[in-house]
């Protein structure tokens, strides 16, 4: 079996550094806590600037450390009611900010399916025909029908269009230019230091060692940095959150979390001719899959950022969100509006769609955590930026609040100063109501909609029950899901044959049922392989090792779905020797979706996969998603 | 007692990471990069060699010193320091530009060496001025050999990969010719200018103890940082152009080195 689910400790020296908090992660989270901070720390509104405890005579020294090679890397694009962002920075607009702009129009539409390939229920084909028989009468255009209304909770007016890679850019710029924090890209934090129950800092990732991580040319063992308070924004896949869950459980009400889902997203520049305007809004659903929901938003400059959401509940044995995206590009409704566009940056990320329900320890001795990780997402809303820069913001007032009084970071001070704060603002509320809305999606699609539309009209009182989520629903069988459209001998032959080749099953398979092949123009309907290079500028730097590894390479010999390679973003993982998949860190967007996918478990260990996510170098190298 | 370290200044400027898609667009003052502002951006990879060299020769010669001289929009001067600072120990010295497009290289000389003869303590008897051969981004490959002009230094060098200090003090430098040759010179000491090719030394760790030192200068320098009026005054562009990306994806199982060596060499010689 393989190492540890955390990097290994190696007996070598390692430097030291002492700082007063040490940051995981800058994504919005982290954001709104540093941008709070800097405030109490420089003694803005008239209060004592902030003084060092570890350095006596300096002012806070605060490090926060991001795992890709620059600040805005591989986060995505979105429109948010920016309630929280407003709040720390007072007359900031969106037009501030590099691809900004305010909400102009918000669009639900539903999609029709054009191809015929699509798995809709009997529900959803009956809806579908009478649809199409009342089109006319109902606006239905491009096989497409524009909601004539949209549930308040689901609204963004007044919100933002940002451009998240822009928005971390201009923020770690501002903060950077205040000389009040350190910003450390391309510098991946392996793991949480410990002194019995209290977290003491990070351990940087070793840096010159070899796939395996063992010392290699230029050996250079990551520092421990110490810190009175570390503050773990690592986002939903975070290796550090999860070292945390298995040190210190969860809470009691908490369950671990099951429901997720791979965004994947497009930027393209809009021909001149666009009539798309800055700030408009198109959320849609019903294709290519009905569960899978899509976005566009425009921004300023003839540019808009597109992509859809996977999801974990997709009961899908053969998906690639990127084959998916190109179908859904290519839908009519889409089409029309997108002619003459052109691919300009790709990303894909996980988000974790159990919100509250898998909500962690927040706070514990040394340690705070803060964002999507710590189960801020609210999944009936839609909306994740606003609540992780809220929670980070509150964190960083009761951190202030603590440090001003000479009171130490433990639990129980972080519980009364940050959690409760938590607790009694919107962020909580809003996380209650939207706690089972999504509960009903494990039912069907018309169920999941329904029971968001009930959670969201009744405060939360109400849902559409999903049925128990003790352990993971089962992935559906090849043979199973392609019933009446492939016999298992044409399954079976399909799968040697993409064994022997190397190639992911999801592309003959999709085809074989019905889906056309992808007609690639070089401009928005470009090979995977394309989409990395020219679209994320996928590398990874010499000299780390693997981020991921099957702990049991026996486990996936046996493995029937190796779903992992079906749903891996970016090509990176292939069909391997034996049957164990292989592993190319260079391709690999690190969205993590290999890790919620992973359909083995561990003997005696039912919680955890056989495949392990570790924190990693490279990735995504555009700032525009 | 007088030391035998040499002060290093190397010059370097930002470039857009090279693994972003260029588009021309025309600004205010002539010819730019669509979205300029939006591009991460790196130090122009032919200063970073010379930078890594520079920091190398001074970790082996007691006393010596290296500051980095970097003209460009002060934000992303700031950004760019969030990389380059954690590889090699160094002091920045900072100058506000242009954000974009072209620059006249005698006026981007004259700032750098006006830069360079302000830094306090400086010893010209030990200086040695590098920077990169040529720039990634828009240079003509004239702006070292003019900020020597400048600085009075007659000892010039330029597509340097080897620069090697001799025990009677005298440099060894290999300059690169024609058809992978590398001619040698003697020189017998500092001051001295050298344009860097490559180098031969990897991209140094990011090392975070190195990056906290350097941002005790960083930051105040970026604060100081004095604005230089460079740009493209009455130039006038008859055309501009930008290296095309080129893609050919196959892929292939199973090759040899050498056969993959030759369908890229193959690929190279396509008319």
């Amino acid at each position: 079996m393989a190492d540890t689910p955390i990097q290994a400790e190696m007996d070598v020296e390692r430097q030291k550094l002492e700082a007063d908090i040490v940051c995981i992660g800058f994504g919005p989270a982290t954001a709104g806590f540093l941008i709070e901070l800097s405030r109490h720390i420089g003694g803005e509104e008239g209060a004592p600037p902030l003084a060092s405890r570890c350095q006596p005579g300096m002012p806070l020294q605060v490090l926060c450390y991001e795992r890709a090679e620059d600040l805005g890397f591989g986060v995505s694009g979105v429109v948010t009611r920016a309630r929280s962002i407003r709040e720390s920075l007072p007359g900031l607009s969106p037009a501030d900010i590099p691809l900004g702009a305010a909400v102009t129009s918000e669009r639900m539409v539903y999609l029709l399916d054009p191809v015929g390939a699509s798995r809709r229920s009997r529900t959803v084909r009956i809806g579908d025909r009478i649809l199409r028989l009342a089109g006319g009468a109902l606006g239905m255009r491009d096989d497409a029908w524009e909601l004539p209304w949209i549930p308040g909770f689901l609204h963004k007016t007044g919100g933002w269009v940002l451009s998240m890679g822009q928005f971390m850019q201009w923020a770690g710029m501002r903060l950077m230019g205040s000389g009040l924090v350190q910003l450390w890209p391309g510098m991946p934090v392996s793991r949480a230091v410990l002194d019995g129950q209290r977290v003491v800092g990070v351990q940087l990732l070793d840096q010159g060692t070899d796939r395996q991580g063992r010392p290699s040319d230029g050996f250079l063992p990551g520092m421990e940095v110490r810190a009175e308070l570390t503050v773990v924004g690592d986002g939903p896949v975070g290796s550090v959150g999860r070292q945390l869950d298995e040190r210190f459980g969860r809470p009691s009400r908490s369950e671990a979390p099951s429901d997720w889902a791979v965004g994947m997203k497009m930027v393209v520049d809009l021909p001149e001719n666009s009539p798309l305007a800055p700030g408009a809004v198109y959320h849609t659903f019903g294709y290519p899959e009905p569960e899978i929901f899509g976005f566009m938003y425009v921004h300023p400059d003839r540019v808009a950022s597109l992509g859809i959401f996977v999801p974990s509940w997709l009961n899908s044995p053969v998906r690639t969100a990127y084959r998916c995206l190109q179908h859904w590009i290519q839908h009519p409704y889409l089409a029309r509006r997108l002619e003459g566009a052109r691919l300009r940056s790709w990303g894909a990320k996980t988000l974790q769609e159990s919100g509250r329900r898998a909500e962690p320890f927040l706070v514990g001795d040394g340690f705070a955590r803060i964002g999507e990780g710590s189960g801020s997402t609210n999944v009936l809303t839609g909306s994740g930026v606003d609540e992780a820069w809220a929670t980070g913001a509150q964190l960083a007032a009761g951190v202030a609040e603590l440090w001003r009084a000479g009171l130490p970071m433990s639990r129980d001070r972080l519980e009364a100063a940050y959690e409760q704060r938590r607790r009694s603002s919107w962020v909580e509320r809003e996380a209650r109501v939207a706690e089972r809305s999504r509960d009903g999606f494990r039912r069907g699609i018309v169920r999941g909609m329904l029971g968001m539309a009930l959670a969201g009209w009744t405060g939360g009182r109400l849902w559409w029950p999903g049925g128990s989520r003790s352990k993971p629903r089962p992935i559906e069988s090849l043979e199973s899901f392609y019933r009446g459209r492939l016999t298992p001998e044409e399954i079976d032959a399909e799968r040697r044959r993409s064994q022997s080749q190397g190639l992911a099953l999801h592309e003959v398979l999709m085809e074989r049922a019905g889906w056309p092949p992808i007609p690639h123009d070089g401009r928005l309907l470009v090979s995977h392989q394309d989409a990395l290079l020219l679209g994320g500028k996928v590398q990874a730097p010499p000299g780390y090792t693997d981020h991921v590894v099957y702990m049991d390479p026996g486990l996936c010999e046996t493995c029937g779905s190796r779903l992992c390679i079906e749903v891996c973003s970016g090509q990176a993982l292939r069909p391997g020797e034996r049957g164990v998949p292989a592993f190319d860190r260079e391709k690999c967007v690190h969205c993590g979706a290999c890790l919620w996918s992973c359909t083995r478990t561990l003997p005696g260990r039912p919680e955890r996969s056989n495949l392990d996510f570790r924190v990693g170098a490279g990735g995504l190298h555009s700032a525009e998603n | 007692m007088t030391s035998t370290g040499y002060n290093i200044v190397v010059c370097g400027g930002l470039a857009p990471d090279p693994l972003q898609s260029l588009e021309p667009a025309m600004g205010p003052s002539g010819p730019a990069l669509k979205n300029e502002m939006m591009l991460p951006v790196v130090l122009d990879p032919w200063a970073s060699h010379a930078l890594y060299e520079a920091a190398h020769l001074a970790g082996r010669i007691p006393g010596s010193k290296v500051w980095l001289v970097s003209l460009g929009h002060r934000g992303k001067l700031q950004q760019m320091m969030m990389t380059v600072a954690q590889k090699v120990p160094f002091e920045l010295v900072a100058i506000e530009g242009a954000a974009g497009g072209f620059t006249d290289p005698a006026e981007t000389a004259a700032a750098l060496a006006e830069a360079i003869r302000s830094i306090p303590g400086l010893d010209p008897a030990r200086l040695l001025v590098w920077g990169g051969w040529e720039s990634a981004t828009r240079g003509a490959g004239v702006t070292m050999a003019l900020v020597g002009e400048r600085l009075g230094i007659q000892d010039q060098f330029q597509g340097v990969d080897e620069f090697k200090v001799q025990p009677d003090g005298s440099f060894r430098i290999l300059e690169r010719v024609e058809g992978g040759q590398h001619q040698v010179s003697i020189c017998t000491g500092p001051p001295v200018l050298a344009g860097w090719a490559t180098g031969s030394l990897p991209e140094p760790r990011n090392n975070p103890q190195i990056g906290m030192q350097n941002m005790r200068s960083v930051m105040p320098a970026l604060q100081k940082a004095r604005t230089a009026k460079v740009g493209a005054e009455g130039v006038r562009f008859d055309r501009i152009t930008l290296p095309q990306q080129q893609r050919a994806t196959r892929v292939v199982k199973d090759l040899s080195p050498d056969q993959i060596a030759d369908e890229i060499i193959g690929w190279i010689r396509q008319p």
